[in-house]
This record gives C-alpha cells, sequence and structure tokens, in this order.
C-alpha cells in the first residue's frame, strides 16, 4: 500500500458556487505512506477538497488524481483507491454494524469469503467484535466513528480521507482515534485529514497545509512551519486586547518574562498559521 | 454494474424488513378504508357495465397501490439524502449511476409488490374473486417500474423533504384520484377523458382492470407504459448525475 510516489495529485483545482470561489487553484501533491493535514478555519474549503476528491462534488477547474488515476476521466478506478470518513456519521442508523459494513463490501464487489473475513478483521482492528450485531442507533458517537473508519478500511484502500474526523468527540474519545489513526498510516496507508484542532495536526502529521479563503498559504511540516515564527512564545494582555511575542530561544524569552509575570508557551501551529493569516483555525 | 445493482437493492430490503410489520400495517390502512367507505359502505349493491362496484374498485386500487408505493421510495431516498446522508456512501463507492437507479427502482418494485399482496389479500376478505392472469403481473410491474423511476429522478431533483411533500400533493393525488382508480373515465367529458388519457396510471388501471375482470387488454397501454418508464429511468440516471453539487 505504501510508496514515496504521488498518491494525491492535485493541480489548480477550482470550485465556485456562483460567485462564490470555494477553492481559487489548490495545487498539492501527497507522497504514498504519509500523513497530511489540511489545516484551516471553518469556510476555508476543506471539505469542498475532500467532496472533489471522494467524487461527492463537480468541480469547477483543475484536475485531480488518485493513485494515478484521474478522478473524472477514471472515476471508478478512483473510486477503489480510497476509502472516506465524513465529519458526519453517515450509517444506516436501523441496520445493525454487520450489516453495514457488508453493504459497503457488496458495493465493492467483494466476495463473499473475503467480505466476512475482512468484516471480522476490521472489527477486531477498531475493538468491536462484540458490537457485530448491534443497531448504529444504539451505539455512542465514538464508537459510530470506529465503525465508519472500519467501514472506510474495509476494501483495503491506499488511501484514506479524514474529514474532521474527531468532530463532536470528547477528549478522552479523540485521543483513542488518534492512536487509530497513527495505526491506520504505519500499516501503510496514505492518511489525507482535515481539521480545524491545532493538536491533531501537530500530534499526527508528517506534512500540513494551510488553506485560507480557498487558498494554500503555506506547505511544510509542522516543525518547520512553527520555526517561521520561533520557538517560544509569550501571551500579553493589553489594552487593546491578546497579543503573543515569539523568540527564536528560550534564553530570549526568559529575559522578556523577567519583566513581568507572563506565562511562557512553546510555539504551536496556530501561532504559525495566526502569523500568516491573521486568523486563528478556529475561528 | 450487477454487484452495485444488487448492493444497493440489499440495502433497502435489509431496511424494509426491519420496518416489515409498521410498513405492512400502513400499506393496509389506505385499500382497507376505500374497500369499506367507497366499495363496502356506499357501493355495495352498485354496479358499472354489469359488474359489482367491489370488482371494479379493485383492480384500480392495486394500480393506484403500485404507484403510491413505487413512488414512496422518494421519501426514504430524500431521508437517505439529506439526513443520514447515506447517498455520500453510494456516490463514493466505485459503482455507476445506472447501477444505483436500477438498486433503488428494484426496491420500488418490491415495496409495491408488497403492498399489492396486501390489497388482493384485503380484497379476498372482502368477497372479491378476479383473475390475475400474467399480463395483470405485467402491468404492475410497467407501473411500478415507472413511478419508481419518477421518484428517484425527482428525489434528485428536490432540495428538501418539503420539496417532496409538493410534489406528492401535485403529481401522485391527483393522479389516484383522476386516473381510474374509483370510477369509470367514459362519465367525464370527452375532452377531460383526453387530458386524463394522457396520465400513466389511467392506463395502468384500465389495463389491470381489464385482465382482472377476464376482459382483453390494449397492448398500446403496456407499449406506453413502457416508453414512459424507459423516458424516466434514463431521467432517473441523467439527475443522479447532476445531484453532486
Amino acid at each position: 500500500m505504501s510508496g514515496s510516489h504521488a498518491m494525491i495529485e492535485i493541480r489548480g483545482l477550482r470550485k465556485d458556487y456562483g460567485r462564490v470561489q470555494a477553492l481559487k487553484g489548490i495545487d498539492l501533491t501527497v507522497p504514498g505512506g504519509q500523513l497530511f493535514a489540511y489545516l484551516g478555519p471553518n469556510g476555508a474549503g476543506k471539505s469542498t477538497t475532500i467532496r472533489i476528491l471522494t467524487g461527492l462534488t463537480r468541480m469547477s477547474g483543475g484536475s485531480a488524481s488518485l493513485g494515478g488515476f484521474d478522478i473524472e476521466r477514471d472515476a471508478i478506478a478512483a473510486k477503489r483507491q480510497f476509502g472516506v470518513v465524513q465529519q458526519y456519521v453517515n450509517l444506516d442508523q436501523e441496520l445493525t454494524v454487520f450489516e453495514n459494513l457488508d453493504i459497503h463490501c457488496r458495493l465493492f464487489a467483494m466476495k463473499k469469503k473475503a467480505r466476512r473475513e475482512r468484516i471480522d478483521r476490521l472489527l477486531a482492528y477498531v475493538d468491536m467484535t462484540d458490537r457485530a450485531s448491534t443497531l448504529i442507533k444504539k451505539l455512542s458517537g465514538g464508537l459510530k466513528r470506529r465503525v465508519t473508519i472500519a467501514r472506510a478500511l474495509l476494501h483495503g484502500p491506499s488511501i484514506l480521507f479524514l474529514d474532521e474526523p474527531t468532530v463532536g468527540l470528547d477528549a478522552a474519545i479523540r485521543r483513542r482515534i488518534w492512536a487509530l489513526i497513527k495505526k491506520i498510516q504505519q500499516e501503510g496507508t496514505t492518511i489525507f485529514l482535515t481539521t480545524h484542532h491545532i493538536e491533531e495536526a501537530e500530534f499526527l502529521a508528517e506534512r500540513v497545509a494551510f488553506l485560507d479563503e480557498g487558498r494554500i498559504v503555506a506547505l511544510d511540516t509542522p516543525n518547520n512551519l512553527m520555526a517561521r515564527v520561533g520557538s517560544w512564545a509569550i501571551d500579553l494582555v493589553e489594552d487593546s486586547g491578546m497579543k503573543t511575542r515569539y523568540f527564536s530561544t528560550r534564553e530570549e524569552a526568559d529575559r522578556f518574562r523577567a519583566h513581568g509575570a507572563f506565562t511562557m508557551r512553546r510555539v504551536n501551529l496556530e501561532d504559525a498559521f495566526l502569523s500568516l493569516t491573521g486568523k486563528k483555525v478556529g475561528q | 454494474m450487477i454487484t452495485g445493482c444488487l448492493a444497493v437493492y440489499r440495502r433497502e430490503m435489509l431496511i424494509l424488513k426491519r420496518r416489515f410489520k409498521r410498513q405492512a400495517a400502513g400499506q393496509a390502512v389506505s385499500p382497507l378504508l376505500y374497500l369499506l367507505t367507497f366499495g363496502y359502505a356506499m357501493g355495495g349493491e352498485l354496479r358499472f357495465d354489469g359488474t359489482r362496484y367491489l370488482d371494479f374498485l379493485l383492480p384500480g386500487l392495486v394500480a393506484m397501490s403500485s404507484m403510491t408505493q413505487a413512488f414512496a421510495i422518494s421519501t426514504d431516498i430524500n431521508v437517505a439524502r439529506f439526513y443520514w446522508h447515506i447517498f455520500d456512501e453510494f456516490q463514493a463507492a466505485p459503482i455507476s449511476n445506472a447501477s444505483y437507479v436500477a438498486g433503488e427502482v428494484m426496491a420500488g418494485i418490491s415495496r409495491a409488490l408488497m403492498s399489492i399482496c396486501i390489497t388482493l389479500g384485503l380484497g379476498y376478505l372482502f368477497g372479491v374473486r378476479l383473475h390475475y392472469p400474467p399480463i395483470f403481473w405485467l402491468t404492475i410491474l410497467l407501473n411500478s417500474f415507472l413511478f419508481a423511476s419518477l421518484a428517484v429522478a425527482l428525489a434528485m431533483v428536490v432540495r428538501n423533504h418539503a420539496d417532496q411533500s409538493l410534489l406528492t400533493n401535485f403529481v401522485i393525488t391527483p393522479m389516484a384520484f383522476l386516473g381510474g382508480t374509483f370510477f369509470p373515465l367514459d362519465r367525464l367529458p370527452v375532452w377531460l377523458q383526453k387530458i386524463l388519457g394522457l396520465l400513466p396510471l389511467t392506463h395502468a388501471s384500465t389495463a389491470i382492470r381489464a385482465a382482472a375482470l377476464g376482459r382483453p387488454v390494449h397492448v398500446m397501454s403496456l407499449v406506453l407504459l413502457a416508453v414512459i418508464g424507459v423516458v424516466f429511468f434514463g431521467m432517473a440516471y441523467y439527475c443522479v448525475n447532476k445531484a453532486r453539487d
């Protein structure tokens, strides 16, 4: 499943909704096996990108390919390359966990034996073997999310799209989902993650794109993006509001802190995003 | 194409299985009320051209049920699309639009057949004894195919649940009452007969009634139902592709 060749290639991708330009020409390459995060505030165009790549939304211009297959010209072959976890739970509430997974296998034309084996394996993978015959409507939000992740992996995709996979989940369940995502990536799957949780991108991603108003404004490793603003930060409350000062070294920050009782912290991706766009990711 | 179509169909059938009791009860209510009020209480002794009104009414109810129940798939598609977002799962799967439409249409036909069995069972309890030759079932299949295809097409066009109700109110309900279900159309003014002759349900109820009463069936009615059905299936195929935003 892994490799260093490009698994996701996007060139000049545009999406217009009437006069509103949701995507203004996205260029992006994600190599095989990488965990790539697409970070931006609500409305930046993150979900629109995933919807286009997964065939739910038509593009207005540009091109994209998944595993070497053009998403418009070779749509069916391109769809075999990926699994997708939407930010909303799109499971049949009146069906059981097993039935939901079985329908997915059938949509991918999997044979009976393979279906049974993969479902058993994926249920064990997400630690839900004992829930196979439970109706979806009787599961908690975290368990439903795990079913959607298991479903997305059933057909052994090379690419996994995760659109805000932990939205609406509490901190403990979020961490459990993160561990699962790491595990999936370590087995060679290319992961394309959208999020507006800073700590999610920092914890998981090998490479991050900052998306703002339909454009990629920065693309690099989390460490390089953070290094652009410094290593240490001190937040100050001034008459005009909260201000942050950045420092390259801890010594510089300590010297500044000596002038008052300030709290010092490590620079994070929020700082990098803020310095580039003037906005917070969570806005 | 076939595996995708069967996967979509299987999902609908699993849901139908889970809802079977309430679905069957719901499908029995309308024909039971129509048989009681129009056929039994009001028209027990009424005859049209020598035919008992109950014998006249039941084939009409069969035609109407095949239309309304096949069309009702549109509501389920809407719930799956706007509320549960299941439609996204189908759109992201490696299946063709034709597979999706065929699966949903087959589900609509299955629902229609289930309601027709219920209607015929109720008719039997009311003492109605009719003929059910192959052409009777063929007409039902064509009518269900036509309205299930229309249901998929319209379910893709509407933007919310309220629009769906409007379509049912303006398209299905008038047809149910004016398509030869409850009374013979030859009692109406000629100009109105000509207009109502354009409705698919008029052809379906006329053909189903003729078959059930052992009379000759106009082949042209069946051809017309088949042609309109294919056109609606094509529309549904086109609309599924357009449903991508």
